[in-house]
């Protein structure tokens, strides 16, 4: 008999109180990992604390599917810094450095120009049209880690989303099939 | 209990955990490095400096850049960014950063440099206030690990001064 077969089996033999368990697990699980997702949006005070590279704007600093740890503090912005930020009418948000800052005596607010390390030019293109400088209220963050690679996962993902409901469906079989 | 399902969960569980140990390690090995950098700039010649249509200043000039930034880099270390900023303040901005010059350095052997350049991103301020404007001139690098945690520092270099009539 194989492995296919013992989880066929076990599935056969599934009481009514079997299945409310494991149904309770399976919500344990997902409700846990929504726990420490927004744990870490109160903790780093960013909107998305984790994001992945999507373009090779930032090369060789960061490749496509690396992940990046935002933090979002009250502290200035200055240059130098890599902020993640949303600009008007686009959906996705951008990942760059920060080259210009002018910052206001009487309000604090920020004028802020940006570019990828690996642009020939600055971000002004990238921008809404007309748009010189970025405020404070675009920027979601700034990216303070680093970990490399693990960003392919989400990446195949979206973009062969059959195999994202094969894994899906894949690891909830195991879970209502596991006894434990 | 020892089906293949349970072996091979328990052996990527396992070797994730083992990986994930040995990032936060390497990251946190950083910690024990204190590096010790120095850097010297020059500005040779300011090209030309004017006043544009719509009001803004803008110069152009010339420029020496000398560092050492070998120390920043441990065995943890992917490349090092590492860019010259004008610093300086009007009645208007509290702070005004400019980038003039950047550069990626990939490996140690690199980090020790002398460069000789204009300045790579246009010098303009938001009015017309750089006649005659005391400003410093900032080497800032941002260590990027090949994993974890990112670490910027600065040299200020203060005591430069734009001319007082636009040429």
């Amino acid at each position: 008999m194989g492995w296919v077969g013992e989880q066929m089996d076990s599935i056969k033999s599934l009481q009514i109180r079997q299945v409310l368990t494991q149904g309770v697990s399976l919500g344990m699980i997902v409700t846990s990992a929504l726990i420490i997702w927004k744990a870490l949006m109160c903790i780093t005070g960013s909107e998305s604390p984790v994001v992945v590279v999507l373009s090779g704007s930032m090369e060789p600093g960061f490749k496509r599917g690396d992940i990046l740890f935002l933090h979002m503090s009250n502290d200035p912005i200055r240059a130098g810094e890599i902020v993640v930020f949303n600009v008007d009418g686009r959906e996705i948000p951008i990942v760059h450095r920060v080259i210009k800052v002018h910052e206001r005596e009487d309000t604090g607010e920020v004028d802020v120009l940006t570019k990828g390390d690996n642009n020939y030019g600055d971000d002004r293109l990238l921008y809404a049209h007309g748009q010189l400088w970025l405020q404070r209220h675009h920027i979601m963050g700034r990216a303070v880690g680093f970990l490399p690679y693990v960003g392919w996962v989400t990446i195949i993902m979206t973009e062969k989303p059959i195999i994202k409901y094969i894994l899906i469906g894949a690891l909830g079989l195991l879970v209502i099939t596991s006894k434990d | 209990m020892h089906s293949f399902g349970y072996r091979a969960n328990a052996l990527l569980t396992f070797a994730v955990t083992i990986l994930a140990l040995m990032c936060a390690m390497a990251s946190i090995s950083d910690n024990f490095n204190h590096p010790t950098p120095s850097a010297h700039v020059q500005v040779l010649n300011i090209n030309w400096f004017q006043k544009q249509p719509n009001g803004n200043d803008e110069v152009s000039m010339t420029l020496n850049v000398s560092a050492d930034l070998q120390s920043l880099f441990t065995w943890n270390t992917k490349q090092v960014f590492v860019f010259l900023a004008a610093e300086y303040e009007t009645p208007k901005n509290s702070l005004n950063q400019i980038s003039l010059w950047d550069g990626i350095i990939p490996s140690k052997e690199h980090a020790k440099f002398l460069i000789h350049t204009s300045n790579k991103y246009r010098f303009i301020d938001q009015g017309s206030n750089l006649r005659g404007k005391e400003f410093n001139l900032t080497l800032h690098w941002h260590v990027m690990p090949k994993t974890g945690k990112m670490f910027a520092d600065k040299i200020v270099m203060p005591g430069y001064r734009l001319p007082e009539e636009y040429r």
